[in-house]
């Protein structure tokens, strides 16, 4: 086993990892930019080192500086978490290189992973059904609208280098398909310098659902069921659950299956994720994999109790699993909200400053996973995402009822936060009836925004506690007046019998 | 609270004559009051060649300007004196002054030289007995001759005459009621009182005087010859004798003084009612001259009136089954809350014993009581005698008197017999009793008395072996019908004052909003029942 592993990621993910190293006697080490000289998890780590410049490409992104602080603190490892260099081939290979041991899979499967459209094809040829498409090198726009034509409508036209919804077009019709293909290979010239686009079949009523995985080294693979993820707002995922409220026994197994099969086709190790979109007449298409440790683990980690963590520590070890597919099981219900500093009265702009106080609720099947406390400065350089709120219920309504619970118990004052939105789509009744898509924001709280004018809850909060500490002295002498109404004074000019 | 629910249709033909009808009584009464308040006509021009205002010029320029005045008895003797004292020759009622209620009495020189008939001494009187009650300073403005010597023997004897009036004014200042006297004219003999008996007096150089004897009697006694100013004017009583102390060169500038003293009174805190915002009641309060039938005889339901006095026509109804004849229940008028008793019917046992106990609530919860007074009597004859009408009438005339909360009364129909002691009559001392122009005051009802009349006659000449034809007994019933009419009448009880005032419908609220308002300027004291006859 280990002795000493380098955590190249920060906030709340980077804890989770700590943790998970302390639970296994593993030292740490932490690396931070400036910014973040004081925030918890470089206290928490044994050791620490210094990155510098705040911005990502000086700091996390920085492939020469965590190699260089990894061999100079003797990290045998280095785990990159989610986001950053998690996914950057290069970043695996470079440990390779260096004598460090990378905890997640080969830069060669990290690779033809990040290539959606090498990706697609692997796994159409094991057996995995993909979405009607195509996916083909020439890039024509006469090829690309004949073929387009043939997969049929509603279309999506989307950038093979592309992410977060940039270089992707929706077509309805064959009017607008070569314009909009046009438009599409202009974006994601602008956006990834490559204009190659692939087209695909665009789903009705989308849901995305994905299944974990654990592959060690030693051709052993299982899958630790579903997480569905379908509550979205522009491409990024917010509230998570498992099971999937449309999962049959049937469907999980053969997703299950496809998902294991879809890992060996591309020999891959360590934890991963499985994307598919599941259509409303529960077709399955396989979208992408995740090479990584997922934002929303913590919730299959409540659900199966295996701690998918050290899992991935052991694995990078060498150890082989003692889990097969029959020890795993799903007890229960968890959800997951991401809570992320930001306003989403005003389109989900982050929000940064100070965190003046940081609560979080505590009790029974309530995990809290973040990166913040109190008097901790957000900044604007990362990912706006505070912390991440995991409950456990026995079914769907007890978890959905313990969250809108421990949600109202969470304090984050300083920074605007999306927990009040969280509870609305909590509380909203086609999500408590399992009635969701991928569209779900955009159909129910497109107007949201609008709906939240006046006064913020913090401002009224604060004014509240400014009085009970200030107590206005002129109304403790305020004058009564007895006869407030009086006619005397309130009738103006009046005779009798005039 | 809930809201009473009209059943009147105001598109019927009922409703429209009898609206009609009303609407003249109540143009009758205005202009009945707008003749009284020209005061001695003839005289007006005279006085203001002498620099001084009228009595109800004073009055409107002491008050604070834009307020309501309360006048009360604008009708006193109304057909007496030969119609030579309109409004008695006396101006009376409440008005505010840099924000308190006062009571103002204004002689009217125009008036027989302000001199006092005996309507104008009881109207004097009962001013300030309103301002004794109710706790208000009292503000004299003088100009009066003194008694009326024709009268005398009305005027100055006895117990309720005009020496009461300095009684009065020693006793209020006793409880801390402010009395201030303006001389703006004579007060000679006795009148001279008025001003030596307050506690701060105003007067006027020129054409105030105040002295025990006038120049004509000094001539007659000493034969001595001064001028009326030598005499008492206000050099002389502000420089030498102390008699006033404060100097005004005008009627204006006494008035000034006057409310800067009030302003300077240090007035207690009003007594605090649960008190809320005003509502006007969801019915138009002049339909009630559609609700009266123009048929006296013929009853209506007062709840349709109540609904149409009542703040948002709420009323919380008491023993709504029991004793029906009495409507009790609980109200805002003008925000305050009342505890309001109408008769819908002649009194039984069971309305009596109800009255009692509702009038002992609001005794107890301190909440002001409005009677309206719609009454024939008590119900006789044998089964009620013997269930004991009397000792039950005798209960609800016990609560009526002891109770300790300001009470209000208005006549909205007949008031007769015991009824009206039950429904606080005159002398159970309301702060204010008021009256509409289609209301009847009298022991019994004409027709009852004549028949009453007749009966004992009839079992007189039987006795003796007589009987009466019909024309005999027309002879004896005519008379008796026609005097009830006449002194049953409104009018001939407001030219007494055994009312405050005869009123159109339409000011009922006005009136009890602005009755009760001055009515907390006194406390209300500890409820102490008397004994009840069980």
């Amino acid at each position: 086993m280990f002795k000493k592993i380098l955590i190249a990621n920060r906030g709340e993910i980077a804890i989770r990892v700590i943790h998970a190293c302390k639970e296994m006697g593993i030292e740490t080490v932490a690396v931070y930019s400036k910014v973040d000289e004081k925030a918890p998890h470089v206290n928490l780590a044994d050791e620490s080192v210094n990155l510098g410049d705040p911005t990502p490409s000086e700091s996390y992104l920085n492939i020469g500086k965590i190699i260089e602080a990894a061999e100079k603190k003797g990290a045998e490892a280095i785990h990159p978490g989610y986001g950053f260099l998690a996914e950057n081939p290069d970043f695996a290979q470079a440990c390779r290189d260096s004598g460090l041991k990378f905890i997640g899979p080969d830069a060669r499967v990290i690779a033809l992973m990040g290539d959606k459209i090498k990706a697609k094809k692997t796994m159409e040829k094991a057996g995995v059904p993909i979405i009607p498409g195509y996916h083909g090198l020439k890039q024509d726009t006469k090829i690309l609208v004949k073929e387009g034509k043939k997969i049929g409508f509603p279309l999506l036209v989307k950038a093979v280098a592309g992410g977060g919804g940039k270089g992707m077009k929706i077509v309805h019709s064959e009017e607008n398909l070569e314009e909009s293909i046009e438009s599409a290979k202009r974006e994601a010239k602008s956006s990834f310098g490559n204009d190659m686009v692939f087209l695909e079949r665009y789903l009705d009523k989308p849901r995305h659902i994905e299944f974990q995985i654990l592959a060690d080294e030693h051709g052993n693979i299982i899958h630790l069921f579903e997480r569905e993820c379908s509550i979205q707002r522009r491409h990024q995922k917010i509230i998570e659950e498992t099971p999937s409220p449309v999962m049959t026994k049937d469907l999980r197994k053969e997703m299950g299956e496809a998902a294991v099969k879809a890992a060996e086709a591309v020999g891959y190790t360590n934890a991963g994720t499985i994307e598919f979109m599941v259509d409303g007449n529960l077709n399955y298409y396989f979208m992408e994999m995740n090479t990584r440790l997922q934002v929303e683990h913590p919730i299959t980690e409540m659900t199966t109790g295996v701690d998918i963590v050290k899992r991935q520590i052991k694995i990078a070890a060498g150890k082989e699993l003692d889990l097969t597919q029959k020890d795993v099981h799903q007890r229960g219900h968890a959800l997951e909200c991401r809570i992320y500093a930001e306003d989403p009265a005003h389109g989900f702009l982050p929000s940064v400053g100070v965190l003046e106080k940081v609560e979080m609720p505590l009790g029974p099947n309530i995990r809290n996973d973040a990166g913040i406390e109190t008097g901790l400065e957000i900044t604007p350089y990362y990912d706006p995402m505070l912390a991440k709120l995991i409950v456990g219920g026995e079914n769907r309504e007890e978890s959905i009822n313990k969250m809108i619970w421990a949600l109202s118990r969470y304090v984050i004052l300083g920074v605007t936060t999306n927990i009040p939105f969280l509870k609305r789509v909590l509380k909203h009744e086609a999500f408590r009836r399992g009635n969701i898509t991928t569209h779900f924001i955009d159909t129910y709280f497109k107007d949201w925004g609008e709906q939240q004018k006046g006064l913020p809850l913090d401002a009224i909060i604060g004014l509240a506690i400014y009085n009970a500490l200030h107590p206005k002295r002129e109304e403790v002498v305020r004058y009564k007046e007895p006869d407030p109404h009086s006619p005397w004074k309130h009738t103006g000019r009046w005779r009798i019998g005039v | 609270m809930d809201v009473i629910e009209s059943h009147i249709d105001t598109s019927s033909k009922e409703f429209k004559e009898n609206y009609a009808h009303y609407e003249k009584l109540v143009k009758d009464l205005k202009a009945k009051i707008a003749e009284a308040s020209k005061g001695g006509e003839e005289r007006i021009k005279l006085h203001k060649s002498r620099g001084k205002m009228l009595a109800r010029e004073r009055i409107e320029a002491l008050l604070d300007p834009d307020t309501p005045f309360m006048e009360f008895n604008p009708l006193a003797a109304y057909d007496m004196y030969d119609n030579k004292a309109p409004a008695a020759g006396i101006i009376t009622g409440i008005g505010i002054i840099h924000g308190r209620e006062v009571v103002v009495i204004a002689n009217d020189a125009t008036v027989t030289g302000g001199t006092y008939y005996p309507m104008t001494v009881k109207k004097h009187l009962r001013a300030q007995e309103i301002a004794m009650e109710n706790n208000l300073p009292c503000i004299y403005l003088v100009d009066s001759g003194g008694a009326f010597l024709p009268m005398q023997d009305e005027v100055f004897p006895d117990r309720e005459h005009f020496g009461r009036i300095f009684y009065n004014q020693a006793k209020m200042s006793s409880m801390g009621i402010p009395q201030i006297a303006v001389v703006m004219g004579s007060c000679t003999a006795g009148g001279a009182y008025v001003p030596a008996m307050s506690d701060e007096t105003i007067i006027v150089k020129g054409t105030g005087t105040i002295f025990l004897g006038g120049p004509p009697l000094v001539k007659a006694a000493t034969g001595e010859e001064v001028t009326a100013e030598e005499l008492g004017g206000a050099d002389v009583h502000c420089r030498e004798s102390g008699v006033a102390d404060h100097y005004a060169h005008n009627d204006m500038e006494a008035i000034q003084i006057a409310r800067n003293i009030v302003e300077n009174l240090n007035r207690p805190e009003k007594t605090q009612l649960d008190v809320k915002k005003p509502e006007e009641p969801l019915y138009d309060i002049k339909e009630i001259y559609g609700v009266i039938s123009k048929d006296p005889r013929k009853p209506f339901e007062v709840r349709e009136i109540i609904a149409r006095l009542v703040d948002g026509s709420k009323f919380h109804e008491f023993k709504a089954l029991y004793g029906t004849t009495l409507v009790c229940g609980f109200a805002r008028i003008m925000g305050y809350p009342v505890g309001i008793l109408a008769n819908n019917g002649v009194l039984f046992s069971e309305s009596a014993l109800k009255g009692t106990h509702f009038i002992e609530i609001c005794c107890q919860r301190k909440i002001p009581l409005v009677f309206l007074q719609n009454i024939t009597g008590f119900m006789v004859g044998k089964k009620y005698e013997a269930g004991g009408i009397a000792k039950d009438g005798a209960k609800m005339v016990s609560a009526v008197t002891t109770a300790n909360v300001p009470k209000f009364t208005v006549i909205i129909g007949g008031s007769f017999g015991a009824g009206n002691y039950g429904m606080c009559g005159r002398a159970y001392q309301p702060r204010q009793l008021w009256m509409w122009p289609n209301a009847r005051i009298s022991v019994m009802g004409g027709e009852q008395a004549a028949n009453v009349l007749l009966t004992v006659k009839k079992d007189q000449l039987w006795r003796k072996g007589k009987t009466l034809t019909k024309e005999e007994e027309k002879a004896i019933i005519e008379p008796i019908l026609k005097k009830y009419e006449r002194e049953g009448s409104p009018y001939y009880s407001t030219a007494r004052i055994w009312d405050d005032g005869v009123i159109d419908p339409a000011d009922t609220r006005m009136v009890l909003g602005l009755g009760i308002s001055a009515a907390l300027n006194a406390p209300i004291p500890k409820w102490k029942p008397t004994m009840y006859r069980m």
